[in-house]
């Protein structure tokens, strides 16, 4: 049969992707030269970029260990990407086997490939959603199958919301699924910030130009505004703080100055 | 682990806690610094016994090497950084005892190893790393793929099985893909249709709109539109169709593609118009009817300034008798023929004629100039009508009545315009008929004031917009007040207050007359029964009620039962009532209607013959009806205004009360108002009077102040 010739092509490897670039910066080796381009781009502006990225993965850990003494068992990880390592099953399963992991994302590349890596694992899986649509979430089979939504649930926004416009209602997002939660269920989130970035704000918005210019518009918002996703959350101690502020194991003088851009925090409902 | 400070394990530890120090931070490692210090503490261990080991093995420098990326220590400062430590400290904390220059040479060869052993994981690591993310792509781009095709194939069925036509051209109008209902709509081949160019599909009943929505949508300025649109099929016939024109963009946005959907509908607007044909147009005549006729005035008179129109407004004289008499399928071709020579009479633009309905027609005629084309309209119709019309051998005159109105556009609506017309029409007809007559506001005035209070007469009642007023009637012989008069008034919400001459004709005229009368009835008697409580012990008599009867009621068959239930609901006496009939009523009057009035006069209820003497008064009559009371019409009493009064009417009045008074008939005059007045009728010999010499007609409280005045005065 004749493909119209209007129908859209294929998915466009050619474009760089969040994902591969964030891998990237991670030492890893998920990414095309499209992706290098751009992070290498960024990192014209911003060299301690995977610093950063760094900072969020060791938070993220902090706080799946966290979720985990909780006796949380059961995660949900929105905007998950393909990270080299530290990911939620590994930390999670490692340390309580039989622990349940739902990837979310909305790059098909992402998605496939956490595919390939969770092959054989019966107690982790990917959906392909967007976080702006919160019930495909919710709704989709892996969850159904693996999540107890009766049951708390860690549910990670880990630099993501900072890639949803305001036009697209993040915050309505976030309240939809805080509203499918259990009591005790935690959020684990971080967001970028032009706040405790040790550079002049010119060039973190350059940083941001990049991401505008591969049509993945990075929006920098204010703590205050970073805060109100956590409505209807209880802040766990220490509360919305730059990332290497939370529960740190290191003392801030060993940390890298860049470690403190950026905010994390966790929620717990209540 | 504790460790002596100084013993082999406490200097391996130290010289862990160096390297981990110079490699940490270009690690991208989630650890933190002490707990990468614990992955590198057996590499360090390995190293160690390597160098000391009685057989050398470089191998094991390589296993600490891929040992490094399996850290996630990939970055190339990681390497360097180790072998610099490693240079550095190895020897000095793990060596000690030993040849110095051989474990120079042992520690050489292991970073040697070390550096293959990382190349080597790291190429394997990226290598495998390139080919995971590839192959995830390539799935992913399966997965899209598997995706489209199926919603292509689900699209594809779509576009081939829908009933609505589909198109699909590039912005500069080249017509790219059409589907099989399209091709059927024009009934063209599809190569016919893909050699055209959507701009030449331009046809004489495009809207204006059409095109510049086409131009603002292939600029991107416009995202859809829909329009009714004609299209020339190829074989020369014309296809109507519902169009929606969508703009496709690519994923950038930029405006790439134009979609048309088309739906048919050629058959519904034929059908359409029939229907509107129909719906506008009589049956009969084919004239326009009143529909259409209504629609073009509206147009006519919402025209802009300094237009007028003028409208004549054509009624048949006698045609109901040529109906009743010929029969109606005569009548109607005596229509049809009308209807046609009516129309031959309006053929200048902006001239019409339509059927209203039965044998009405109307012409109207628009323009700067009407004033005096209407009145040539006008003459025309009447001219038309001059020539008699021939069915079966018959020849029928016609004559008609035309209402004619002209005047300035935007200042009368459609329906009062006809009105006009229709009261004008019908003063043609009232002055003779087979003529016509110009509209005239007074004239207008009074009919529409007579049409309204006519229409506004119903809900009247039902909004207590009537009230009653009394005027007392007085004893002769001793000036005491005996009874009241009942008489109805309308307190209209925009006229005011309304006689009853104005109106009781019209409720006459509608029926409305027997439920008013019994509410006048109702209202009086209770009134009555309410004067009997109060006074009856002061005055005279008791008091009476008299209420007016009119023709129609008198006709009316639940007269007397209506009655006796509304003295017995009140519980007042029948001697309290008196029904006051006018002569003219009464005028011929045979048994069955005066055997209402009989029963009623048998109960006790008397009857007042009203108007006395302004008839034909057959007087030998009298006898005969059941009448009690004789009321003398005021012209009697009006000369007795004057002084000295006529002696020819004061001959009359004498003789009429003996007259009366030997038939044991009572004599009421009306109209008084002076005393002299009063004192001669007194001398007549007359029983009671009314008039304003006493009292206007006013509430009933104000008969409380004067049979109270009666009885203290």
């Amino acid at each position: 049969m004749e493909r119209p010739a209007w129908a859209p092509r294929s998915i466009d490897i050619s474009v760089p992707s969040v994902a591969r670039i964030y891998d990237y910066y991670l030492g890893g080796s998920h990414n095309f030269e499209v992706d290098r381009e751009a992070a290498r781009k960024a990192m014209e502006f911003m060299p301690g970029l995977p610093r950063i990225m760094q900072a969020n993965r060791a938070f993220m850990r902090r706080a799946v260990e966290f979720a985990l003494d909780e006796g949380i068992t059961q995660f949900l990880d929105v905007g998950s990407g393909i990270p080299t390592f530290g990911n939620v099953h590994e930390i999670a399963q490692a340390a309580r086997p039989g622990a349940r992991v739902v990837y979310v994302d909305h790059d098909p590349v992402a998605v496939a490939h956490s595919q390939a890596v969770l092959e054989g694992n019966e107690d982790a899986d990917v959906v392909a959603a967007d976080l702006r649509k919160p019930r495909e979430i919710l709704e989709s089979p892996p969850v159904r199958r693996l999540i107890d939504l009766n049951r708390p649930v860690a549910l990670l926004l880990v630099a993501i919301l900072h890639f949803v416009e305001d036009t697209d209602d993040p915050y309505q997002a976030v309240a939809q699924l805080r509203d499918a939660l259990a009591p005790g269920s935690l959020l684990i989130l971080t967001h970028a910030s032009h706040e405790g970035i040790p550079l002049p704000e010119e060039r973190s918005e350059s940083v941001a130009d990049v991401y505008k210019d591969i049509r993945n518009p990075l929006i920098m918002r204010s703590r205050d505004r970073i805060a109100r996703f956590f409505e209807g959350y209880d802040m766990v101690e220490p509360g919305l703080v730059p990332m290497a502020s939370w529960r740190s194991r290191t003392a801030p003088e060993d940390e890298d100055p860049y470690a403190f851009s950026g905010f994390a925090g966790v929620g717990r409902t209540a | 682990m504790s460790a002596e400070p100084d013993g082999p394990e406490g200097r391996l530890r130290r010289l862990t806690t160096i390297w981990s120090r110079a490699v940490f931070p270009v690690t991208s490692t989630s650890l933190t610094r002490p707990e990468f210090e614990e992955r590198l503490l057996p590499l360090a261990r390995r190293l160690s016994r390597a160098l000391l080991a009685r057989v050398f093995d470089a191998a094991e420098g390589e296993a600490v090497g891929a040992a490094l990326v399996d850290a996630h220590c990939t970055a190339p400062e990681a390497l360097s950084r180790s072998l610099d430590c490693l240079d550095a400290y190895l020897v000095l904390y793990c060596g000690q005892g030993g040849d110095q220059e051989d474990l120079r040479a042992r520690c050489s060869r292991l970073q040697h190893a070390m550096a293959a052993g990382f190349a080597r994981a790291l190429r394997e690591r990226t290598l495998a790393e390139q080919e995971a993310i590839a192959q995830a792509a390539l799935r992913a781009q399966g997965v899209v793929a598997q995706a489209l095709h199926t919603s292509e194939a689900r699209f594809r069925a779509v576009f081939e099985g829908a009933a609505i036509g589909i198109g699909i051209a590039d912005l500069e109008g080249n017509v790219l893909q059409v589907n099989g209902a399209l091709l059927r709509m024009f009934g063209g081949s599809e190569q016919g249709l893909r050699s055209r160019n959507v701009q030449d599909w331009t046809h004489t009943e495009d809207a204006p709109q059409v095109w510049r929505l086409y131009e603002e949508l292939v600029r991107g300025e416009r995202e859809h539109y829909h329009v009714e649109k004609a299209f020339h099929r190829p074989d020369g016939t014309v296809l109507w169709t519902n169009l929606t024109v969508s703009l496709l963009r690519d994923a950038d946005g930029n405006p790439q593609y134009q979609l048309a959907l088309m739906e048919d509908t050629t058959e519904r607007r034929l059908l359409n118009l029939r229907l509107r044909y129909e719906a506008t147009h009589d049956a009969l005549t084919g004239l326009p009817n009143r529909t259409l006729f209504f629609e073009r005035l509206e147009k006519a008179l919402n025209a802009g300034e300094g237009r007028r129109f003028g409208l004549c407004y054509l009624d048949l004289d006698g045609f109901k008798t040529i109906n009743d008499s010929l029969g109606h399928a005569v009548g109607d071709r005596l229509l049809v023929e009308v209807a046609d020579r009516l129309q031959a009479c309006a053929t200048a633009p902006g001239e019409m004629v339509a059927r209203l309905g039965g044998d009405e027609f109307v012409a109207l005629t628009t323009g700067t100039d009407t004033r005096h084309e209407v009145d040539e309209l006008a003459a025309r119709i009447m001219n038309a009508l001059v020539a008699p019309i021939r069915i079966d051998g018959r020849e029928l005159t016609v004559r008609g009545s035309i209402g004619v109105v002209e005047g300035p556009v935007g200042e009368r609506s459609a329906a009062e315009v006809l009105r006009s017309a229709d009261i004008t029409m019908y003063r043609a007809k009232s002055a003779g008929g087979n003529r016509f007559e110009l509209a005239d506001p007074e004239a207008d005035a009074r009919a529409i004031t007579r049409h309204g209070l006519t229409t506004a007469l119903p809900t009247a009642l039902d909004r207590g917009e009537f009230f009653i007023e009394y005027q007392p009637l007085v004893h002769l012989g001793d000036g005491r007040v005996r009874g009241a008069e009942a008489l109805v008034r309308w307190l209209h919400p925009q006229h005011g207050i309304i006689g009853p001459d104005r109106f009781i004709p019209l409720a006459e005229h509608t029926g409305l007359i027997v439920p008013l009368g019994r509410w006048v009835m109702e209202q009086s008697v209770r009134q009555a029964r309410e004067w009997r409580e109060l006074y009856d012990a002061e005055s005279a008599g008791p008091l009476r009620i008299n209420v007016n009867l009119s023709p129609c009621q008198l006709h009316h068959p639940g007269l007397v039962q209506d009655t006796v239930e509304i003295l017995e609901r009140a519980g007042v006496q029948p001697d309290a009532l008196c029904l006051e009939v006018t002569e003219s009523a009464l005028i011929g009057a045979d048994d069955d209607l005066l055997k209402p009035l009989r029963r009623l006069a048998e109960m006790g209820v008397d009857i007042a013959l009203d108007d006395f003497g302004t008839g034909y008064s057959n007087l030998a009559n009298l006898r005969r009806l059941p009448v009690s009371i004789l009321k003398l019409d005021r012209s009697f009493t009006q000369s007795m205004q004057r002084f000295p009064a006529d002696p020819v009417d004061l001959k009359i009045v004498e003789g009429i009360v003996a007259l009366a008074h030997s038939l044991d008939l009572a004599v009421t005059v009306e109209g008084v108002e002076t005393g002299a007045q009063a004192e001669q009728l007194r001398v007549l010999g007359c029983d009671t009077a009314q008039g304003w010499y006493y009292a206007r007609p006013g509430p009933p409280e104000r008969l409380h102040e004067l049979a109270l005045a009666d009885a203290t005065g």
